[in-house]
């Protein structure tokens, strides 16, 4: 079964454990920065809002990597940079229309959510259960994706 | 802090300042001819589309030099061509996949994006905020917001 | 661990430098057949034509680059591989044991069945010597016989005629300049820019014997005499040392998408290897820089116990003909469909291939502007989509067709 992250920005309370747990578990530090998921604040309505990779079934940033540095991970599905490939130059960052695949200065290669390989660090780390880790089919992204175009906010 | 050029293609109205800034701060000329950044303008489409050099960590144009004329800046990302080195042999023309080193007949060199040092010009010109030059990291940031922004929106929608 | 190189091209350089970093406890040798640090054959005719000395030819500009990253570099030539014994037997009696060895040799001028080539006056065209023994032989007004219509010949002109050399080319019996990379029209547009440029390019005929003087003898009956004769007729793998290892060669050594031979433990990259190609079962000898590059460096990922594959070689040149700048890429003999446009007068061609929605192969003559997108379209495998009408009636529009794709 293929799961995919399913977000309640309504029990999100900021507290920043998700970014914590996904840069130690991707870069080896504590440091939001180096984060893949990213909380975002909506001060006027007083929201929290996690945010990271839906793993789009025809990826952009697959389509625009020039070496076929992004593979689909026959386990989790999730797309994932291998790093041996990446050269670096960027054309998946500006690609992505959710900004969700970034540029990591650091390693000189293209970073993004790949699941932990089935165990998203983001999920075990969430005390609110703002960030669950479900059937792809029941839930997740792919149907907030749609509410978001029905409400007429799609791009 | 690593910058990179930015390019929201959606935001440009082809007014082409970026090449004349460019050709101006390298040839010292007005001539889009000259320029490292190009403006592809898709007329099907009514698109403007600017391009140049994204400054690859593993550069194509750098790794296949013969005679390490490219030379990379770690604290900056650039990959420049170093003049004094560079034979014109111009085989980063045609290894680089986007195209965006050139072989400049006059010199009997290649050029490509500099950067400007690290004030682009083409930055610095565009009136409308198509050509952007920010933290290299993070570029996708603001695109990330806005869909989270959606995404809860529908969330709440939903009830 | 103990890596060894042979061969201190661009292959092995590369793969000397990735190694280090993969495998830094490991011993990395390189051992080069020509004394002095690794150059660069590509910057040679830059030489000839004086734009550079030969400080400008190092494939690496620090004189102490290899022994900061601690790559030991021994001069010398294999002599024997002992397979069995994981050793390198070098020429002069030293031996080499080896965990993993990479062969990265080259090649070497391949003689044409002329008579008389070892005769003074004759040179071929290939190491830093050769250009050293040329640039002392072609004085202002000295005349050259170029034997040869090849990517070497053809970009060394420039060079030749430099020197004020007065310069003749030996072209064979077809006439094709260029025959590997060029089609007709694009190798006899190339031809025409010679011509008219005062080099004189006899076709229908060939070189016989050099006699003394020296001169060359044409079956035809005529003879060329000169001071210099300029041997470029083509290059052979340097593989011979291989001999009884069970290393499988072919056109070169046959290597895997890990560039590994078909004897465990050795490995090949550049000009000596048959590799894959991209989008093909096929293998095949990939000799230009960008594949010794790469192959390089996916043979150092697999040495140092990393799993990488090669995406295939695109076959790519580009090639400058007393200024006239011609690039082929990828199949450019097409499959069936494909389109051109051409204006003689003004030197200036595209021809572009596809198959079924993509790019495949393409020869340009008179453009440089945005020429690597060719590379982007072929193995970027970009879907044309409407490009491809529009492309087949306007070529020139590569680079439109390759950003409105892509971003």
């Amino acid at each position: 079964m293929l799961r995919a992250l399913a977000i309640a920005p309504e029990k999100c309370t900021g507290c920043l454990q998700c970014e914590m747990a996904c840069s130690f578990r991707s870069e080896g530090v504590y440091n939001p920065a180096r984060s893949r998921i990213k909380v975002f604040t909506f001060h006027e309505e007083g929201r929290f809002v996690p945010y990271s990779c839906t793993q789009c079934a025809d990826a952009w940033c697959v389509l625009a990597c020039p070496v076929a540095a992004i593979a689909i991970d026959p386990a989790t599905a999730a797309r994932t940079v291998d790093a041996n490939r990446c050269v670096g130059c960027r054309v998946c960052t500006m690609a992505c229309p959710f900004g969700t695949i970034n540029y990591n200065a650091t390693t000189g290669k293209a970073m993004k959510c790949d699941l932990c390989g089935g165990e998203p660090a983001c999920v075990a780390a969430c005390p609110t259960g703002a960030i669950v880790f479900v059937d792809a089919e029941a839930g997740g992204y792919w149907k907030m994706r749609a509410w978001a175009s029905r409400t007429g906010a799609a791009i | 802090m690593m910058k990179s050029l930015t390019i929201d293609a959606a935001k440009c109205t082809g007014c082409l300042q970026c090449e004349l800034a460019c050709s101006f701060e390298h040839e010292g000329v007005f001539n889009p001819a000259k320029s490292r950044v190009k403006v592809f303008v898709l007329h099907d489409t009514g698109r403007y589309i600017p391009y140049t050099c994204t400054q690859c960590s593993d550069a194509w144009c750098a790794s296949v030099c013969p005679v390490e004329a490219i030379e990379s800046d770690r604290e900056t990302g650039v990959k420049r061509v170093i003049d004094s080195r560079c034979v014109g042999c111009k085989v980063c023309t045609i290894a680089c996949p986007f195209g965006t080193i050139n072989y400049n007949a006059a010199s009997g060199k290649v050029v490509k994006c500099d950067l400007c040092g690290g004030e682009p010009a083409c930055a610095d010109a565009c009136p409308t905020g198509a050509i952007t030059f920010v933290d290299a990291e993070w570029t996708g940031y603001g695109r990330m917001k806005a869909w989270a922004g959606r995404t809860d929106t529908a969330a709440q929608a939903q009830g | 661990m103990q890596h060894v190189i042979i061969g201190a091209g661009p292959a092995g350089v590369t793969a000397a430098e990735h190694l280090r970093r993969l495998d830094p406890a490991a011993g990395v040798s390189m051992v080069a057949g020509e004394a002095g640090l690794p150059y660069a054959r590509m910057a040679i005719p830059y030489l000839l034509s004086g734009r550079i000395g030969e400080a400008g030819t190092m494939i690496r500009r620090d004189p102490g680059h290899y022994e900061e990253l601690g790559i030991r570099v021994l001069c010398g030539r294999a002599r024997k591989v002992d397979a069995a014994g994981h050793t390198v037997i070098l020429d002069d009696g030293r031996k080499l044991r080896y965990d993993r060895l990479l062969v990265a040799t080259g090649s070497s001028p391949s003689a044409p069945a002329v008579e008389g080539l070892d005769r003074p006056g004759v040179h071929t065209c290939w190491t830093l010597e050769d250009a050293r023994r040329i640039v002392a032989a072609a004085q202002t007004g000295s005349r050259v016989v170029l034997m040869g219509v090849g990517f070497v010949s053809c970009i060394i002109m420039q060079g030749l005629v430099a020197r004020g050399s007065g310069l003749t080319v030996i072209a064979g019996s077809s006439g094709r300049m260029v025959r590997s990379m060029m089609d007709e029209t694009a190798g006899g547009m190339i031809r025409r820019w010679c011509e008219a440029r005062g080099v004189r390019v006899l076709s229908g005929d060939r070189a016989v014997a050099v006699e003394d003087g020296p001169a060359v003898r044409m079956e035809s009956g005529e003879t060329l005499p000169c001071e210099l004769v300029v041997v470029a007729t083509g290059v052979k793998p340097n593989v011979e040392f291989l001999d009884g290892t069970g290393v499988t060669v072919e056109q070169g050594i046959l290597v895997d998408a890990r560039m590994r031979s078909t004897v465990p433990g050795i490995y090949a990259a550049g000009d000596c290897a048959q590799g894959p190609d991209f989008g093909s079962r096929s293998r095949s000898v990939h000799a230009i820089q960008p594949a010794a590059v790469e192959q390089g460096r996916v043979a150092a990922f697999n040495m140092a116990g990393r799993d990488l594959a090669y995406r295939g070689g695109i076959p790519m040149n580009v090639l400058d003909t007393l200024g006239l700048i011609a690039t082929s890429i990828g199949r450019w003999q097409g499959a069936g469909d494909g389109t051109w446009v051409e204006d003689g007068d003004a030197y200036r061609y595209m021809r572009l291939e596809f198959e079924d929605d993509r790019v495949i192969g393409a020869i340009n003559v008179g453009r440089t502007d945005h020429i690597g997108v060719i590379r982007g379209l072929i193995e970027g495998r970009v879907p044309l989509g409407v490009w491809k009408d529009r492309l087949r009636a306007d070529p020139n529009r590569v680079a439109e067709a390759y950003v409105a794709a892509t971003r």
